[in-house]
């Protein structure tokens, strides 16, 4: 066969699947498996069963089916010039996470897990959550197929998120506040486990990234890689090139594996997770375990988290819920030390002024999680703005998920609403257009004058 | 290999015919000298061994009692040192010191620092939760050069092929994790501890523990009749949580003792 049109040198038909982890969930000296005896087995069976289905021709249709009809995939990639502009002249592409059903990338990974629950006969999946957005996923394929939900929640962000609570208790899932520790995301992981442990038997426990014990961030990563292996396609077809950077926040990291690994391969690509940086990571509040922790054992596995010098883990902190985590995937953490991606903090401020940019000049609100991406994405624009002899860069950022859970956190953040007077914290600022180019409301007609107009 | 004390001591109490009575109380609750007090009067009341645990953010395998306590330690910043030092004052009291940890804290001491400072302690060794023998490569070969116990679980959801490869990687003693869930006292002792043992004794010659959910001297008395030693952890820390402190750990491990002498379903 003769190739009259070989293919660019950049396009191959299905990206690889990266030569890790080991047969035992190793990512060099990362993940594995650091879990009581007794949950052995569960993982086992779990890893076995998804060995067999990941090549199962019935299983993968029946995913790529619900991918299709019910998430809404393939998720649209979006150009965002004017959001662009505030990027050095780089070319945006949002891939659309945001619009998939339920509101953010989690859906990939929790309809993969559930089919995978009603294939191993289990009744009952258990799920922790953050900031909601797994929950209210767990609870929406419960829902759909007919299983039995608990979620577990820090009591902290039952407060921060209690939209997303009210999505999963009308789901039918029951939510169960989670008051141990710091009472966020990592007292939920653990009261999760501890439910496992006892209900093995029934209950298939749903993780919501790529942390956790061997199988899960390799489970996970294959379920979220659609995100990657959709962009990758898209931006080359509407490019005809490969993107010079690839952006997504890093709470635990599945939405960033899930955009990374299909460009794992692409030398040239540049991988870039951004961590919440919080009040900076020099304060000391933050949660940014790559940049600011070290390696140790947390949740099940080996990986980078905040730890102090008795081993403890140190609390996070984030205004995004769904990053507010100490710990992050072991297959991020290879990935940083192989060099092949890189991680920086994004500050709560960073991330709100980035936030409300894009809400301004795209008509888009994102998840807050999502915007620590966006803010990246501004700087990594603007460091690119000064190389010589190329054309503008490309920069693709995974938009993971959108900010209607966000409403009340923003409105807080941005003195917005009419309960207190408080000061605008940055990205409303005064020296900021409310929207860009558009008239200000001073120079507007009011609705109700208009008719005298026509 | 010689026998460790941990080996030593369970074999003692099986020739006065009795299992050996084993005390898990927490490093630093209420705070690291109460607690010290409290593991000593386990030792006076009759304990043969204490576990002597050290305070993890994260006690994954831990139920709501023993999670309380250790949080309190945790937050006041209890390290390895202090757990050392409980491991001195539980040997010198009489009784063989095991330490219980979660593997970051020891992973993050340093674990050849960790195995040399627990033997120049007088520690038997440790018991390791959340490690499995399969990641366990540097503390097996730390607790080879030192000569230490190392306690790995065995639970009712083991495979014989685990309970062989487990039970092989053990050294002192098989921790026999007797119910599926966290610790925490229950109101009966289920049939899958007696089932457990009888399995994990076809594939080891090494004493087998159980542990989880024992709280008074009938239990302890029941588990007595076909394990070789009885642990108990929760209601220890639920005398300490009640503020019943040393005398009502010591009454308490009295109660236990005079149950592993009673043992059930056994000729005495
Ligand atoms: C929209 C969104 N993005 C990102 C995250 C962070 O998770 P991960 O790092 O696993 O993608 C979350 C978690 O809740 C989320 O809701």
């Amino acid at each position: 066969m003769t190739a009259l049109h070989p293919p660019a040198p950049d396009v191959r038909d299905l990206p690889a699947r990266p030569a890790w982890p080991d047969a035992t969930g190793h990512f060099g000296p990362y993940g594995g498996r650091f879990v009581p005896e007794a949950l052995i087995a569960a993982l086992d069976e779990l890893t076995e069963a998804y060995e067999a289905m990941r090549v199962d021709p019935g299983f993968l249709e029946e995913f790529a089916r619900l991918q299709r009809d019910y998430t809404g995939r393939p998720s649209p990639l979006t150009d965002v010039p004017r959001f662009a502009e505030h990027c050095g002249g780089a070319r945006v592409l949002l891939k659309r996470e945001d619009l998939n059903h339920t509101g953010s990338h989690k859906i990939n990974n929790v309809l993969g897990q559930a089919l995978l629950t009603q294939r191993i006969g289990k009744t009952r999946v258990i799920a922790e959550t953050g900031a909601g957005q797994h929950g209210v996923a767990t609870a929406t394929a419960a829902a759909l197929m007919g299983l039995s939900c608990t979620v577990y929640m820090g009591e902290e962000d039952t407060r921060r998120q209690a939209l997303n609570v009210a999505r999963m208790r009308l789901l039918g899932a029951e939510v169960v506040p989670v008051t141990t520790g710091s009472r966020t995301l990592k007292d939920a992981i653990n009261e999760a486990f501890r439910d496992w442990v006892t209900n093995v038997e029934t209950t298939n426990y749903v993780f919501g990234t790529v942390a956790g014990p061997h199988p899960f961030p390799a489970m996970v990563r294959d379920f979220q890689r659609v995100i990657g292996d959709e962009a990758r396609e898209q931006v080359l077809e509407r490019t005809g090139r490969l993107p010079d950077a690839v952006l997504a926040c890093v709470g635990g990291g599945s939405n960033a594996i899930g955009i990374f690994t299909a460009f794992v391969p692409d030398d040239g690509v540049r991988l870039v997770g951004l961590e919440a940086g919080g009040d900076g990571v020099a304060t000391g509040r933050h949660a940014a375990s790559i940049t600011g922790g070290d390696p140790g054992v947390l949740h099940g596995a080996r990986s980078y988290l905040l730890q102090d010098a008795n081993g403890q883990t140190i609390e996070s902190h984030s205004i995004s819920a769904g990053l507010d985590y100490p710990g992050v995937g072991p297959e991020h953490s290879y990935l940083h030390d192989l060099g092949r991606a890189e991680y920086r903090p994004v500050t709560d401020s960073e991330a709100m002024e980035a936030f409300a940019l894009l809400c301004r000049t795209e008509g888009i609100i994102p998840a807050i999680e999502s915007a620590h991406a966006l803010a990246g994405a501004v700087q990594v624009g603007r460091e690119l703005a000064g190389r010589v002899g190329e054309g503008p860069a490309v920069l693709l950022v995974n938009l993971s998920g959108r900010g209607d859970k966000d409403v009340e956190t923003a409105s807080a953040w941005f003195g917005l609403g009419d309960r207190e007077q408080v000061d605008p914290g940055p990205g409303m600022d005064t020296d900021q257009q409310p929207t860009e180019g558009a008239v200000s409301n001073d120079d507007a007609t009011a609705g109700q004058d208009s008719g005298d107009l026509a | 290999m010689s026998r460790g004390m941990l080996q030593t001591r369970i074999a003692a109490a099986r020739t006065e015919g009795r299992a050996a009575l084993i005390a898990y109380l927490p490093v630093g609750y209420p705070d690291v000298d109460a607690s010290i007090e409290a593991m000593t009067a386990a030792v006076d009341g009759g304990a043969d061994i204490v576990e002597v645990g050290v305070p993890y953010s994260d006690p994954g395998m831990d139920g709501p009692t023993i999670q309380e306590a250790v949080d309190v330690a945790v937050r006041a910043g209890v390290g390895m040192r202090d757990v050392l030092r409980a491991v001195e004052a539980v040997a010198a009291a009489g009784a063989v010191p095991v330490v219980m940890s979660y593997w970051n804290p020891v992973e993050r001491y340093g674990v050849d620092r960790f195995a040399d400072d627990l033997a120049a302690a007088g520690g038997a060794g440790a018991i390791t939760p959340d490690l499995i023998p399969d990641e366990a490569g540097p503390w097996l070969a730390a607790t080879d050069r030192t000569g230490l116990d190392r306690v790995f679980l065995v639970a009712p959801s083991s495979t014989d092929a685990r309970l062989a490869s487990t039970t092989a990687a053990c050294r002192g003693f098989v921790y026999a994790a007797s119910a599926m869930g966290v610790t925490g006292t229950r109101a009966a002792v289920g049939d899958a501890a007696g089932r457990l043992v009888a399995r994990t004794r076809t594939v080891t010659d090494l004493p087998v523990c159980v542990g989880l959910g024992v709280s008074d001297g009938d239990q302890a008395a029941e588990v007595a009749g076909f394990a070789d030693g009885v642990i108990v952890g929760s209601a220890y820390v639920r005398a300490l949580l009640d503020g019943g402190g040393a005398a009502a750990v010591r009454a308490l491990s009295a109660d236990l003792a005079a149950g592993v002498r009673r043992r059930v379903g056994k000729p005495a």
